[in-house]
């Protein structure tokens, strides 16, 4: 039978297992929407602005590993939500947005809403394509959701005009994709894991440091076996946060610009590093020519460019981290060789001294609530069982360090792009696939402004999601620089005229918190996560003037942190092992 | 250093704009590009002159091998290689210059295409290195137009760059 080309999308998405599409309606879309109206399958999750349909889609994805698809209008439909495909690219979260264009024969007569969607996302997107022919839809389709979600995975649009939604075709969902020009490598080079496993049993002073690549191949558990093994230490970058658990005694907390200070110490001074699913972004290595200077670096990556972009690496190994790490871990049980254990000991003497600084500490005493401290509670009324999406700032950054994740795909966050507006929206996506697990959006009140407006979303669909606003009334971040870096000239970084969050949550149907002492907040979370059939937006009034520390100034090495100032200097002479 | 790099790419719309955004968006640079459709009506062939460390040359074959368009690629100043260049140019040629500068063709082993009155068109092929001398030695005369194409090159012997 023949279908007409917008019911061939819908049913692509059937055929895929798709279950929520996020998105906004257009002309240009509505062949296509008409085509969902008479399904049931694939459920349409309306939003508020593009945007947020592609930070649901990420949210989404990000929680359950499954792709996020995103279907959009022509023209500002799309330009909306090219920065929530930015988000998703930098954080390689699979997605697919599909959406609307003017019909073929007005394309490029600057007709009404049209823009050039493939070349607008083009350095934002794993790929993309515009169908011209409705016979290539089917095929089309099935190779975005082939591309987005192998290798290392990103957002993938496919841009379909107005006219070839209304052409009709025979409907042949393909079941596999051969692609010439693309063939994602899986497993690493036996012989590069073999290199790498002799230099990593050499070790005196090891460091394991992981990311994002880990959760997204689902290597946790290896993970686990590795360091347990070889039982060296373990760092995660703030993508790879939960990918190892934070309360275990081998993990030294996140690293880089607001790591710990063990974590930041032990990747000055290793003498081996090993480097699985992470990007040595300059965030974390801040000053390169300062990081890790002893160290011979082994980089696990499934993206080659990824490997000796920015350092130089000793052995590279291209290939999925699972695979990876469970040769390594073959390979280990073959060999005859065990860890260093004298080198070993010594190394955890001096990495226990370093955490004994307790770079964490914040001020307890005070009569104002810390940020710090909320996310400490969360954590404790929530079990650390948690979602927990963020916006960017030092909302995000305390989530990073305070909330302690064990398991992956807890934390949600804009982590490459630094998306503010992203913690909301991001919620939807986790909580629709999560109906029955508490979500909690952790945000500042600049950030949580910037997409309010899916407080509707949240309305119509009775998403239970727990906002927790942190408000200390400042951009705090830009603050913290502002008063670091520029002599205190808080230039615009102030909010101003804000409204009253409480009574805004009322407004959208909700139900709204203020919370204004540190004896309330235990309080406040337990009645808030205890609404479990509504959303609740805790605004919790926070010390303006908390800073976050550790800090690597821009510019600096690892070993030159800056400390919370009740926490004392940390020891200059060192001696290596 | 300066580097030639081949690329096989799908012969599609914006294909040629993935690898010229790629350039522009990373800040690599492109001495020259060209690029045409191969005898399989489905690929281009594009030849790509950039300059860089080796690190930066690195990361080029790797962002290019990440796009989705490129089948495949070879840098062909990593082993012996030919490359050429197609160079037109138009200069005045009156009185005593017509004889001059159809000895200096000659000389170049170039060819005259085109004549009027007043000008010649010359036609040159060779090395960047060739075509910049033969510039520089019509600069006896009046040069009214230049048009190069920008280097193409394949690998010498059995190397070869096929899918």
């Amino acid at each position: 039978m023949e279908l007409t080309g917008a019911d061939i999308v819908v049913r692509c998405l059937q055929d895929e297992g798709i279950e929520y599409i996020f998105g906004y309606p257009g002309g240009a879309a509505l062949h296509i929407y008409d085509a969902l109206y008479t399904q049931e399958k694939v459920k349409h999750i309306l939003v508020r602005h593009e945007q947020a349909a592609a930070h649901a889609a990420d949210g989404y994805a990000r929680a359950t590993g499954k792709p996020g698809v995103v279907l959009v209008t022509s023209g500002p439909g799309v330009t909306n939500a090219v920065t929530g495909i930015a988000t998703a690219y930098m954080d390689s979260i699979p997605m697919v947005v599909i959406s609307g264009q003017v019909p073929t024969h007005l394309i490029g007569d600057d007709a009404f809403q049209e823009v050039d969607a493939v070349g607008i996302t083009r350095p934002c997107v794993k790929h993309n394509f515009l169908v011209k022919d409705v016979k290539d839809l089917a095929s089309t389709i099935k190779k975005a959701f082939y591309v987005a979600t192998t290798g290392r995975p990103g957002p993938v649009l496919v841009d379909v005009p107005k006219d070839i939604t209304a052409h009709k075709t025979e409907y042949i969902y393909p079941k596999s994709v051969a692609m010439r020009s693309y063939a994602p490598v899986s497993k690493g080079h036996p012989k590069q894991v073999k290199r790498a496993l002799e230099i990593l049993l050499s070790a005196k002073r090891p460091m394991i440091y992981t990311g994002g690549g880990i959760i997204m191949a689902e290597a946790q558990s290896e993970l686990r076996e590795l360091v347990r093994t070889l039982g060296y230490p373990c760092t995660n970058t703030l993508m790879g946060l939960g990918s190892y658990p934070a309360d275990d005694p081998m993990f030294l907390g996140m690293l880089g610009m607001h790591g710990t200070y063990e974590a930041n110490m032990a990747m000055h001074d290793c003498d081996v590093m090993l480097a699985i699913g992470a990007r040595f972004d300059d965030r974390i290595t801040g000053d390169l020519a300062k990081f890790s200077p002893y160290s011979k670096i082994i980089h696990v990556d499934v993206d080659p460019s990824s490997i000796g972009k920015n350092v130089r690496v000793d052995v590279p190994i291209v290939g999925d981290a699972k695979s990876v790490v469970t040769e390594l871990l073959n390979q280990m049980k073959a060999a005859d060789r065990k860890p260093d254990e004298a080198a070993l000991k010594k190394w955890w003497k001096q990495i226990e001294e370093w955490r004994s600084i307790k770079s964490l500490e914040y001020d307890r005493t005070s009569e104002l609530i810390k940020p710090q401290f909320v996310l400490e509670k969360l954590h404790e009324v929530t079990a650390g069982d948690a979602y927990v999406t963020s916006d960017v700032g030092q909302h995000q950054m305390w989530a990073a360090q305070y909330y302690g994740f064990n398991q992956p795909r807890r934390w949600i966050n804009s982590g490459g792009l630094g998306t503010m507006g992203f913690g909301l929206p991001a919620a939807m996506g986790v909580q629709l696939a999560f109906p029955d697990s508490p979500v909690v959006c952790v945000t500042g009140e600049a950030s949580i402004i910037m997409c309010i407006q899916e407080l509707s979303t949240c309305r119509q669909y009775d998403l239970p999601i727990k906002i927790v606003n942190l408000n200390n009334r400042y951009m705090g971040m830009v603050r913290q620089w502002q008063e670091f870096f520029y002599d205190r000239r808080y230039s615009h970084s102030y909010m101003d005229a804000l409204p009253d969050f409480e009574a805004l949550a009322k407004a959208f149907g909700h139900s709204g918190m203020r919370i204004e002492k540190p004896g309330d907040v235990e309080g406040a979370l337990r009645e808030a996560l205890a609404m479990k059939d509504r959303l609740v937006f805790m605004d919790f009034i926070t010390d303006q003037t908390e800073n976050v520390y550790p800090m690597i100034a821009a510019g600096s090495g690892h070993n030159q942190m800056h400390l919370h100032p009740g926490t004392g200097e940390p020891p200059e002479e060192r001696e290596l092992a | 250093m300066r580097h030639i790099i081949s690329i096989l790419l799908e012969n599609e719309a914006g294909a040629l704009s993935r690898v010229a955004g790629l350039f522009s968006a990373r800040g690599y640079n492109i001495e020259s590009l060209t690029v045409a459709p191969t005898d399989d009506r489905t690929l281009s062939r594009m030849t790509i002159v950039t300059r860089g460390s080796e690190q930066i040359i690195e990361q080029i074959v790797k962002q290019l091998n990440k796009l989705v368009d490129v089948v495949k690629l070879q840098d062909l100043t990593e082993g012996a290689h030919i490359e050429r260049e197609l160079m037109l140019v138009k200069v005045k040629a009156v009185d005593a210059f017509r004889e001059e500068v159809k000895r200096l063709v000659d000389i170049f082993r170039g060819r005259i295409i085109d004549v009027t009155d007043s000008t010649y068109t010359l036609e040159l092929t060779g090395t960047v290195e060739k075509l910049d001398a033969f510039v520089k030695a019509l600069e006896v005369t009046d040069i009214i137009e230049v048009v190069r194409s920008g280097v193409t090159g394949i690998a010498r012997g059995d190397r070869a760059l096929t899918i």
